[in-house]
């Protein structure tokens, strides 16, 4: 081996990562669902922004202006020598749309996790990705002892899309974790076959 | 690389210095975009400061993403974006694809292992 060109991170390798988002409100499960299945224990950013939810890189270059720090935790899935996978939660708290914005920028898909014994925090996330591009699928995390709704039910009340895929999970369980991505990225892919076949390809992020 | 800088970047080159200005942050570093350095960087990178000398061994043994990197370093994610987008220019670290940019095809292509990859799992 000529270690000169020893090279374990790849640096000469050209390598992809894809990200796929796990959004929902405070304590719905999108760090045990990440958990499930990531290879490493999910990770946390943190991410410093002014008062007014407005991203900021230096937090010294605006001495005075309230900031507030807003933490996100992330997870890695190595497919490939050339291939990553990394899964983002958002932060729970929906008033943080600037981050939400920059973590859906360039993602593959997004998963809405909806806690059923509080429906209605879906209301915001469902919102914001309705208003977005971005292909999204929701997943029902069901706790013990939640209301046993059927998938029609809450898709009624939640007013989802008849064209938006609507799943049971268990965020605990990496199977069914595994389940939630798999749709992700057939619904995404099959968006993106329609918008192909329409000839209106629809700018990503 | 060896003698192509004409000023010298010592380690007195404080890395908050570097972010106050001399480089604008880029904004297509996304949170997933993956970033490797070679060995010959790491060594390298000794002189530019102690923060940047950290970063390239993260993604040293093996490519990190932005995300990972500001987790490690514990530092926010708009200092690392700044630190890092200065590396890539000085040619300290390698970054990879970012898969926004690409057309359909490729996205297809990039979904379909994607899949395969999570159904292996
Ligand atoms: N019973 C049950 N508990 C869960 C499930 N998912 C998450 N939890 C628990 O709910 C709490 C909040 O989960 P967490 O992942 O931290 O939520 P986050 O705020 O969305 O990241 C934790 O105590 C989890 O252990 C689930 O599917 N079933
Ligand atoms: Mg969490």
């Amino acid at each position: 081996m000529d270690f000169a060109n020893y090279d374990p991170a790849g640096a000469g390798r050209e390598i992809t990562s894809a990200k796929i988002v796990v959004a929902g409100g405070f304590g719905v499960g999108k760090t045990t669902l990440v958990g499930a299945i990531s290879e490493i224990t999910p990770l946390t950013t943190e991410a410093v922004m002014t008062a007014a939810g407005v991203g900021i890189d230096d937090p010294s270059k605006v001495p005075g202006k309230e900031t507030t720090t807003v933490a996100m935790d992330f997870g890695r899935i190595t497919m490939a020598q050339d291939l990553i996978l990394y899964l983002f939660g958002t932060p729970g708290q929906t008033r943080f749309w600037f981050m939400w914005d920059e973590i859906i920028r360039g993602a593959v898909g997004a998963a809405v996790l909806v806690d059923t014994r509080r429906i209605t925090d879906a209301f915001a996330p469902l919102d914001y990705f309705e208003n977005r591009k971005l292909p999204y699928v929701v997943a029902l995390n069901r706790f013990d002892g939640a209301p046993d709704y059927e998938l029609e039910e809450v898709r009624e009340a939640l007013a989802i899309p008849a064209d938006v895929p609507l799943v049971l999970t268990d965020a605990r369980s990496r199977d069914s974790v595994k389940k939630v991505l798999v749709t992700v990225v057939e619904h995404a892919m099959s968006r993106l076959q329609a918008e192909h076949d329409r000839g209106h390809p629809t700018p990503v992020g | 690389m060896e003698g192509r800088r004409t000023e010298p970047r010592g380690a007195l080159v404080r890395p908050y210095a570097v972010t106050r200005g001399r480089t604008e942050p880029r904004r297509d570093i996304t949170l997933e975009a993956v970033l490797s350095a070679s060995a010959t960087a790491v060594t390298e990178s000794r002189f530019a400061g102690h923060d940047k000398h950290r970063i390239a061994t993260i993604c040293e043994g093996r490519a990190q993403s932005l995300a990972e990197i500001a987790a490690y370093t514990r530092m926010p994610l708009g200092v690392t974006r700044v630190l890092v987008a200065d590396m890539v220019a000085e040619g300290l670290l390698t970054l990879h694809t970012a898969a926004p940019t690409m057309g359909f095809v490729e996205r297809m292509n990039l979904l379909g292992r994607v899949l395969s990859g999570l159904r292996e799992l």
